[in-house]
């Protein structure tokens, strides 16, 4: 769904669902799944339906993941680091647990 | 920057590092001010000059002049002497000018004595058919991508929507290589006869020939199609835009869905400290109240740039200068300031044309008020036709709604429905937006964990005030 106009930054290695996903330095969470080619991030509580990044800019809490463990953070505003262990998320909604 | 090292008191806290916080801070910070400016990216630069300070995009002129000119507003921000924290994420205000902040997981409240709220605008929603399926994004996210990472969308790509940066957004991704299919312009023809009356100031005001010259340089490779109707098809991700005008339906298969409506006021936090807002009918938003120096109703807030109602990014930076001017005066009467009514002519021009965009971008009605199942809150999954029968059997506001649907409950906070909900209220109760009026918000305006509470250094009295 998007390519990189450049190579910038240096490589970064995640675990995606426990799959390796190379990022670059400079992604946050939700820009890096987008370069992956990721199709969604979580599903929703009340339908299961999935969904992707949105807004990409704090506002919609789709880019809701767990990262490192701790669950429905926005991917959109959390920077890539290397080793990072990002989980997609099946329906939760609170921040946090 | 640790939550544990911020003082627990300090003259200015400025929210949002956008041209209005950037401008606020380096004036305050420079007339010698205490000076602290959260902002939850990575970086400064708010959503006009995201990345500004470490985009990969090399090639100035996909971003464009006005773009590189937030490289000077953080220069003189970092050098001003103002603390500048990103990845603070703000999560309370009180009217006593508390600042609940959370920096990496952990939480801190602080004491300021006085406030800019800069926390500028956020994309009014266009709640379409299908708007919540993968693949569909607002045409912001995809700007936002290109400057902070330098993402280009690849595959077809259509636009929809209407708005000023609707043109801008796509002149952007066109120089950095994007094929758009399409652009489906929702902004009715009709406005065009209301709109001219406004077309002299217009005429006058910087935006003008910038603004033909994008139409340009877009329409002479992108095919614009006026459209009063568009939906997103697909299961499981986006595959299909339907749309239809006067000449009929036609459908376009299509990898990626862009959106936009405009911009509004992004109100949550200033709305849950109290402050006094007012719906504006030719921006079709609520705005705070503010006075001429974007003071509001609770003493020692104030709210600059676009969350003050949208002027954009040059008006904003002004914007902030004159919060910040009345801001150290209240701190420091003896301060040496700039002369404020320089400020004030500068802003007057960039404002000038505001009224013409405004009307000839005005959001058509059957775009703001959806039918059917149609979703309006995403977070809850709240289709028009709820919305629309709870009116009808007497919920007389979004708060009622809230208790009815669970419509803003969700973790978004009604950012991306309350204005639809209370315009579909207004509409089926025959009244008007003023009338309904919006979500009351309250604190924390950013979901924030448990453990996050539990770091605060504040008794449990204190914890209980702020948790939900
Ligand atoms: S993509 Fe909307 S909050 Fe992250």
């Amino acid at each position: 769904m998007f390519k990189r106009l450049g190579s910038t930054g240096t490589e970064v290695m995640l675990k995606v669902d426990g799959k390796p996903v190379r990022a670059r330095s400079g992604d946050t969470v939700a820009a890096a799944l987008l370069a992956a080619g990721i199709d969604h991030c979580r599903t929703t509580p009340v339908t299961g339906a999935p969904r992707a990044p949105y807004c990409l800019m704090g506002v919609c809490f789709d880019c809701l993941v767990t990262i490192d463990g701790v669950g429905s953070r926005q991917g959109c505003l959390v920077p890539v680091r290397e080793g990072m262990a990002v989980e997609t998320q099946l329906g939760r909604r609170e921040a946090g647990r | 920057m640790n939550a544990a090292d911020l003082p627990s008191s300090c003259d200015l806290v400025v929210i949002g590092g956008g041209p209005a916080g950037l401008a606020a801070a380096a004036l305050a910070a420079r007339a010698g001010v205490q000076t602290v400016l959260f902002d939850e990216n990575a970086g400064v630069g708010g959503q006009i000059y995201r990345g500004i300070t470490a985009t990969p995009v090399e090639d100035r002129a996909i971003l464009g002049a006005d773009y590189w000119a937030g490289v000077g507003l953080v220069d003189e921000a970092r050098a001003s002497g103002a603390v500048i924290v990103n990845g603070a994420i703000v999560w309370s205000l009180d009217p006593a000018r508390r600042v609940g902040v959370s920096i990496a997981g952990k939480a801190r409240l602080i004491q300021a004595r006085q406030v800019i709220v800069a926390t500028g605008s956020l994309e009014r929603p266009l709640p379409i058919p299908g708007w919540t399926l993968p693949g569909v994004m607002t045409a912001g996210a995809a700007q936002t991508a290109l400057k902070a990472q330098g993402l280009v969308p690849d595959g077809r790509t259509v636009m929809a929507g209407a708005g000023p940066l609707l043109w801008l957004l796509a002149a952007q991704l066109l120089r950095a290589g994007a094929k758009i299919e399409a652009i489906l312009d929702t902004a009715p023809r009709m406005n065009w006869l209301r709109a001219a009356w406004h077309l002299p100031d217009f005429a006058l005001s910087p935006y003008w020939s910038k603004g033909l010259a994008l139409l340009r340089e877009v329409k002479a490779k992108v095919p614009v199609i006026r459209v009063d109707r568009v939906e997103a098809h697909g299961r499981d991700r986006f595959a299909e835009v339907a749309f239809g005008s006067a000449s009929g339906e036609r459908r376009m298969k299509a990898d990626l869905l862009l959106l936009h409506h405009g911009v509004v006021p992004n109100v949550n936090l200033a709305l849950a400290a109290g402050v006094a807002h007012r719906w504006n009918g030719r921006q079709l938003c609520f705005e705070p109240v503010v006075d001429q120096d974007f003071g509001t109703s609770i003493p020692g807030i104030a709210v600059a740039g676009d969350g003050a109602g949208i002027a954009g990014g040059t008006a904003a930076a002004e914007r902030g200068r004159i919060a910040a001017i009345a801001a150290v005066a209240a701190l420091k009467p003896d301060a040496i300031l700039p002369q404020v009514q320089a400020i004030r002519q500068r802003l007057a021009r960039e404002e000038m044309g505001r009224a013409f965009l405004d009307v000839l971008y005005q959001p058509a009605p059957g775009h703001r008020r959806p039918v059917g199942d149609t979703i309006v809150c995403r977070c809850e999954e709240v289709t028009a036709r709820q919305v629309r029968d709870a009116a009808d059997l007497g919920c007389e506001g979004p708060n009622q709604m809230k208790a009815f649907l669970r419509c803003g409950m969700g973790p978004c906070q009604g950012r991306l429905c309350g204005l639809t909900v209370t315009e579909l209220i207004a509409e089926q109760r025959r009244s008007n937006p003023a009338e309904v009026g919006y979500y009351r918000l309250r604190p924390p305006v950013k979901p924030i964990s448990l453990a996050e509470l539990a770091s605060l250094p504040i008794s449990d009295a204190e914890r209980k005030a702020v948790e939900r």
